[in-house]
C-alpha cells in the first residue's frame, strides 16, 4: 500500500512515499520520521510526489511532530504534493500548521531557515 | 443507482472501500477534487467504525449502499450490527490542542463533518445505519 524509502542528501534527511497512507499504514510514516530524528537529522524533507492519498491518520502523524520539531529545533517540510492530496490538508487547514513548499528546490531553502 | 459492497472489519480493507467508491461514483461526473474528498470522508468513517465499534474483528461485517436520489446527490449509508458510534456527539477537535498534546487522532470526525453536507443515525431492522448525504454543486 506504501513504500517509504530514505535518501541523504548534504545533511538532509529526505522521505520518499510512495502510495497511500491510511489508518493502516500510518505506523509506517510514525516509524520512518521517528527513526530519522532518532538518527539526529535536523533537516528533514518528505517528498509527496508519489503520495496519492492520505487520511487522517497519517495527517495526525505529521500533526505529533509539530511541538517536539519547535522544541528541538528541527525542520521538516513536505513537498511535491498532488492537488488531490493537498486538498485534504487544507480542509483541515494543516496547510498553516505544517511547511508546505511547491517542489525540492523551494523545501530545501525553507528547511535551511526553519533548522537551527 | 444502487451500489452495495461489503466488508470485514479490518483495516488493511480500507482499501477496498476507496476503489468501491471510485468505481461507483465513476460514471457520475463528479470532478476529482471532490470525488477524492468523498473517498477520504468514507474510509474515516469506515475506519472509526471498525476501531470504535468493533475493534479490528474481521469476522464483523460492513455494508456499504451507495444510492443517487437525484442528479449530483449521493446517499452513503454504512450499515453494521455493532455499537453506535456517532460522531454527532465528539466535539470537532481545536487543531492547536491536537497539536499541544501531539495527539494522532481526532482529525476523522473534523474532515467527516467539513466535506459531508450531512450526517445522521438510523436503525432500522435492528442495524445501524449511519448516513452521509454530499450534494455536488457544479
Amino acid at each position: 500500500m506504501v513504500r517509504i524509502k530514505r535518501i541523504q542528501e548534504d545533511k538532509i534527511d529526505v522521505i520518499v512515499i510512495n502510495g497511500e497512507i491510511d489508518a493502516s499504514s500510518s505506523i509506517e510514516l510514525d516509524l520512518t520520521i521517528a527513526k530519522s530524528v532518532g538518527e539526529g537529522f535536523k533537516k528533514i524533507l518528505v517528498d509527496c510526489t508519489s503520495l496519492e492519498y492520505i487520511s487522517s491518520a497519517g495527517l495526525g502523524v505529521f500533526m505529533s511532530y509539530i511541538e517536539e520539531f519547535k522544541d528541538s529545533g528541527i525542520g521538516m517540510v513536505l513537498f511535491g504534493m498532488k492537488d488531490k492530496v493537498e486538498n485534504t490538508f487544507s480542509i483541515l487547514g494543516l496547510a498553516e500548521l505544517l511547511h508546505i513548499s511547491i517542489d525540492k528546490q523551494e523545501a530545501k531553502k525553507l528547511v535551511d531557515e526553519l533548522s537551527v | 443507482m444502487s451500489y452495495q459492497y461489503k466488508i470485514g472489519c479490518s483495516l488493511s480493507n480500507l482499501k477496498g472501500i476507496r476503489d468501491f467508491v471510485r468505481t461507483s461514483l465513476k460514471h457520475h461526473d463528479v470532478p476529482e477534487v471532490e470525488l477524492s474528498a468523498i473517498i477520504l470522508a468514507l474510509d474515516e468513517m469506515c475506519s472509526n467504525l471498525m476501531i470504535h465499534a468493533h475493534h479490528c474483528n474481521p469476522d464483523h461485517v460492513l455494508e456499504l449502499h451507495i444510492t443517487m436520489p437525484k442528479k449530483n446527490a449521493f446517499i452513503f449509508d454504512i450499515i453494521d450490527d455493532g455499537n453506535v458510534f456517532d460522531i454527532n456527539r465528539f466535539s470537532e477537535p481545536n487543531l492547536d490542542n491536537l497539536v499541544f498534546e501531539k495527539r494522532k487522532g481526532g482529525l476523522g470526525i473534523r474532515l467527516v463533518k467539513s466535506i459531508m453536507d450531512k450526517v445522521e443515525y438510523l436503525n432500522q431492522n435492528s442495524k445501524n445505519i449511519c448516513r452521509l448525504t454530499k450534494e455536488i454543486h457544479k
